[in-house]
């Protein structure tokens, strides 16, 4: 039977909360970094769904989001690159609707039923925002999921699904619309959220043969923490018992992420044979039941949606976020790169491959044809770098090199295992940036220029 | 293999006021330093027969033809990042030196102030992928400072404190030079609580951007006496080229560079020196930042390893010090107009071997050595060169 | 007094890459690709080199050669002079050399134009500016000096266009011949003359193209040449002018003749002890980087009385088969042009010519190689010359 093989989660580090000036709410949200947007945070999500996991069986990588960085450009491309994955998969990005994550879910279940792929990663990702004031700007937050879906080694079967479609103008953005545009608030729950949920679950009760008082915990989506609420006691579940935690007031709503990210929350608390519910919403809504295995106990660790939420930052103002969001486009100024000498060095790039020297054993970041240590000509294996960890051997502060991280945080890195590299340091306060502090890698925007988005790997400060 | 010592001499040198010349473009620059050549040689530009040429921000050899109206003579343009200079130097010694040409010129220049920038920002090169990080110049070299402080165990304040000791020393040989750009001394408090550039490097720790240019008249021996009597030889050059080692390889320190030891033995090799800390009785280097300085104390064998402190702390490097460093004022108060630095080095050295540098003259110079660097810690463009009086 | 240059440097061995649309080469694969050939030749490795000379516009100093060819810290002095590049690299290594400097060293030209985005060449770089000038690129200042040659020598645009299509169709048929070449595939005298039109009276065959590639050569002084091989080459001398834009300032310049031209061939003749050109030169590689320019060499460089380049061309003079053939490894035209590489792209095919090895383009018998570079606009040039020989 087909089902979840493995998860993976991102939060990023920085929250609005308690004590933020100008945010007055006692409630925590995450926000993401200048120079993150959904792609980054997928490549988090995914990156940290593969630990311990072969990339070669992953047949497909799969992109869910409203917010993508390209109207024309496969961002599904971009995310298999960064992860690492291989060239004979199959991308697809998913968009348009908060029930992408799990449309692309129920694509990547059906592939496997139908023998079409061994594993398929589904990725999800978003930064949304409504209206200044707005009960949605205060619910959302930003945040990424990623699911692997196989049938060997299932850590949660999917039992069965129940999707309905409705053509109903609720919430919607055009091209060029950077907040979520709503209709009168009763109409769009009332003919939207509050009745089709339900209906989906209700089709999905039916097929399954099953009542409320069978799920164990339930994870769905929801606006906001009233609507949330609400919504648990239309399906007649006990939300002290049988819904897993929202977290409206540690993380916020993550969109086409969210429903996702609140079913990672529910296998790791799970145990062997407990039934879990998933829903989503928008434009209709999907249903599905999965029954966790005992494989769930061999899982290796990863950080998960627990490590990442627990690490975090508060931060000092509120109008940092605002500026963070207004510069999405990396932070960098400068002209567009040559895009041929960019695909050229996409391995160097994309995927931080640097190579070792089959002779001598010395690691060089990028790779090079003739080594730098013993000179030998192209004898070379390559090395993954961007699931490694450092130390910073040395750093800049920099108070002229441009750019709204100020100071820029210029660092040499020396990898665990070998290697050498010189990046920019993200997600850092000032304090941390000393010699010898232990770092590890993260995919980020470096600038958008000429309509074209440039990433690249940054080291961070470890996410104890 | 043969030394290049004792077989070129320079005849005349002329340097440009260097600074912010707003109305002074780089020919006007090219014409005021090449003009007072030719005079401190007695020549015109039409006994010229070659010429080497040195800058960053033209191309070719034709801004120095256009400038001082050459007639189609061979002009090669050199550009090796801070070292350019020095570099265009060594070329046009080789050709004197192999007896192609009798009578050549070395200029240099750079016109930086119309970039409407107020800090070296390094860059330029050919289209990218951009996905390197920006790392300007001054947090170039806050890396090796860091480390440096690290790998000694000094503490803020103690490396602040050396640091500014250098930038003192540097401002206090500018105040008493007219060519320089800040010709005003500074004190250790000024340089030690400045404004943060890259930590740990403040504003005094950082050379400027100035606009300016140096020129030199070369020839051989045999001919030097045709032209004046107090001419200087060429002793020794070394240039030492980086292929980014240090980036490469994960076991480089960042608190030496290979370039500046290699091309300080090349040219003390050629010049026939053997304990430099005593043989040489004065220096230019390339101060582009004070902890540059400081490295370069040990590279250059003056001081031992790790222990530039010391002689920091006792003078040694001051006018009145053993080994003079930076007479006329270094980067420090010149700027770094890039293509012209190598040889306005040259020019002080020039002045202090014929006695001819007033308050900042050292007594009995020997041996004269200018130093430039170019790149960044890990992967720099070295270049040495040494003089010395005729006998 | 000077000494020539004459018979003081040899080179023992050299490396040419495949010039072209190489998206998946950067620059630094090229010198590897360039320099080992090179290393190859000679019977050497890398750490034998003492010092390198290294041309290129794009690149900032001689570091990208060391990280690309992993020298330990030797001396790289890194040169730009245009399109004389590569020869004025070629001129200062052989000067140290010359004076016993060293002994074993490298001069490598490269040139990556393809990352730009850009079909054909742009000219432009420099300093900040105050933008006002008249932007001019490499077609428009060689059509300036087509329209009055054309104007001046009573050619009319059928006739002109014709003698230009003829040097185009020439060089394309050598580089049909050359397996390093950019292009490599015969043109028709029709097609050339009918090309869409790059800058009256200019059409796309009479431009050269863009294109990626890098040249290198080791030298070495002629006492210690036979150590390396038996058919090393010999430098008989070089030409090297600069123009300081007389030509613009002087209102009776012509635009059909380049002082420059006329300056350094007279230098390298002087040097190589060449009296008579048109019968002592055995073939030349020029820079056609547009056939105009070609066609005025032709006059400049004393091969042609001014004014009658027409004949020679129409004769064959200039072709494999000719009295003088120049460009027979395809030129400009079939190579395109990376600047740095140019120059020493040209000494290559000197260099197989004088040993015999230069397979289905080979001339008979030469003695006399030159190599000819010129960069900027009518009115302000760079012009290198230089001169090879075979050792007695």
């Amino acid at each position: 039977m087909a089902g979840i093989v493995s998860y993976g989660a991102w939060v990023p580090r920085f929250r609005l909360g308690k004590e933020t000036a100008g945010w007055g709410m006692p409630i925590e949200k995450a926000v993401a970094n200048y120079d993150e947007d959904s792609i980054t945070m997928a490549v988090a999500a995914g990156m940290d769904c593969m630990t311990g996991f072969d990339r070669d069986a992953v047949d497909g990588l799969f992109f869910a989001t409203t917010t993508s960085p390209y109207i024309e450009k496969q961002g599904a491309a971009t995310v298999a690159a960064a992860v690492d994955l291989g060239k004979n998969i199959v991308t697809s990005d998913a968009t348009n609707s908060l029930r992408a994550s799990t449309l692309a879910m129920r694509s990547a279940l059906d592939a496997i039923k139908a023998g079409s792929a061994r594993q398929v990663m589904v990725t999800a990702a978003d930064t949304r925002s409504g209206p200044p004031g707005s009960d949605l700007f205060q619910a959302a937050g930003d945040g990424a999921a990623a699911l692997l879906f196989g049938d060997k080694g299932v850590i949660a079967n999917v039992l069965g699904s129940h999707s309905i479609s409705e053509e109903v103008i609720d919430l919607w953005r055009a091209e060029g619309d950077t907040q979520v545009r709503t209709w009168e608030d009763r109409f769009v729950y009332d003919t939207g959220y509050l009745k089709l949920l339900p209906e989906a679950v209700s089709g999905l009760m039916q097929k399954m043969k099953i009542t409320p008082k069978d799920i164990t915990k339930a994870a769905f989506y929801g606006p906001t923490a009233r609507r949330h609420g609400e919504m648990a006691r239309l399906l007649g579940l006990d939300p002290k018992t049988q819904v897993v935690n929202p977290l409206f007031d540690q993380m916020g709503n993550t969109g086409a992420a969210y429903a996702l990210m609140l079913l990672i929350e529910a296998l790791e608390e799970a145990k062997p044979g407990d039934k879990i519910l998933l829903a989503n919403y928008g434009d209709g809504a999907d249903a599905f039941l999965l029954e966790v295995t005992s494989e769930i106990t061999k899982l290796p660790p990863r950080r998960g949606l627990k490590g990442y939420l627990a690490s975090k930052r508060i931060l000092r103002n509120a109008g940092i976020a605002g500026t963070w969001k207004g510069a999405r486009g990396g932070g960098l100024s400068g002209g567009p790169p040559s895009i041929s000498a960019r695909w050229r060095e996409r391995d160097e790039i994309d995927r931080l491959h640097a190579g070792k020297c089959l002779s001598c054993g010395l690691i060089q970041f990028p790779q090079q044809r003739v080594c730098s240590r013993c000179h030998t000509k192209d004898q070379w294996e390559t090395v993954r770098l961007s699931d490694k960890k450092g130390k910073i051997f040395t750093f800049s502060l920099d108070n002229v090199a441009g750019g709204i991280d100020i100071p820029l945080a210029i660092t040499v890195i020396n990898f665990d295992g070998g290697g050498r590299g010189i990046f920019m340091l993200t997600d850092r306060e000032v304090e941390e940036v000393k010699c010898d502090a232990p770092i590890e890698m993260t995919f980020r925007k470096l600038r958008s220029s000429g309509g074209m988005h440039n990433y690249y790997w940054k080291p961070m400060p470890v996410r104890a | 293999m043969e030394s290049i010592k004792d077989k070129v001499a320079i005849i005349g040198m002329g340097c440009s006021k260097f600074g912010e010349r707003w109305d002074s473009d780089a020919q006007d620059l090219l014409v005021e330093a090449c003009y007072e050549a030719f005079e401190d040689a007695g020549i015109e530009s039409k006994d010229i027969q070659a010429a080497w040429f040195g800058t960053t921000g033209l191309a070719t050899g034709q801004p120095l033809a256009h400038a001082i109206k050459t007639e189609y003579i061979p002009i090669t343009r050199v550009e090796n990042a801070c070292a350019t200079a020095t570099d265009a130097m060594m070329n046009a010694c080789h050709a004197v030196a192999a007896k192609v040409y009798d009578l050549v010129l070395v200029a240099g220049v750079e016109k930086l102030k119309d970039s409407g920038v107020g800090y070296l920002t390094g860059g330029g090169g050919q289209p990218s992928s951009q996905t390197g990080a920006p790392v300007p110049p001054p947090a170039q070299f806050a890396l090796a400072a860091n480390r440096y402080f690290h790998d000694y165990s000094l503490s803020y304040e103690e490396g602040k404190k050396i640091l500014g000791m250098i930038d003192v020393k540097n401002h206090r040989n500018g105040a008493l030079n007219p060519k320089a750009h800040f010709q005003r001394e500074i004190t250790l408090e000024q340089a030690i609580n400045a404004p943060m550039m890259a930590f740990p490097l403040g504003l005094y720790d950082c050379c400027g951007v100035s606009d300016g240019s140096a020129a030199a008249i070369i020839t051989r021996p045999e001919l030097a006496r045709n032209f004046r009597d107090d001419y200087i030889l060429a002793k020794g050059f070394g240039l030492a080229v980086g292929g980014q080692q240090g980036m490469l390889r994960d076991y480089y320190d960042f608190t030496h560079f290979d370039e500046t030891i290699n091309a300080g033995r090349m040219a003390y090799e050629a010049a026939g020196i053997k304990n430099p800390r005593k043989e040489v009785s004065m220096a230019e280097v390339h101060d582009c930042f004070s902890i540059t300085e400081l490295i370069i104390y040990e590279d250059m064998q003056w001081s031992p390893r790790g222990r530039a402190k010391e002689d920091i702390e006792s003078g040694f490097f001051t006018l009145e010090g053993g080994l003079p460093v930076n007479t006329d004022g270094g980067l420090k108060c010149f700027g770094h107009p890039i293509g012209a630095s190598g040889i306005r080095m040259i020019y002080e050295m020039y002045l202090q071997l014929q006695g001819k540098a007033g308050p900042r003259q050292v007594k009995n110079p020997k041996f004269a050595v200018t130093h430039n660097l170019g790149g960044t810690p890990g992967s720099f463009t070295c270049a040495v060169s040494i003089w010395g009086c005729r006998d």
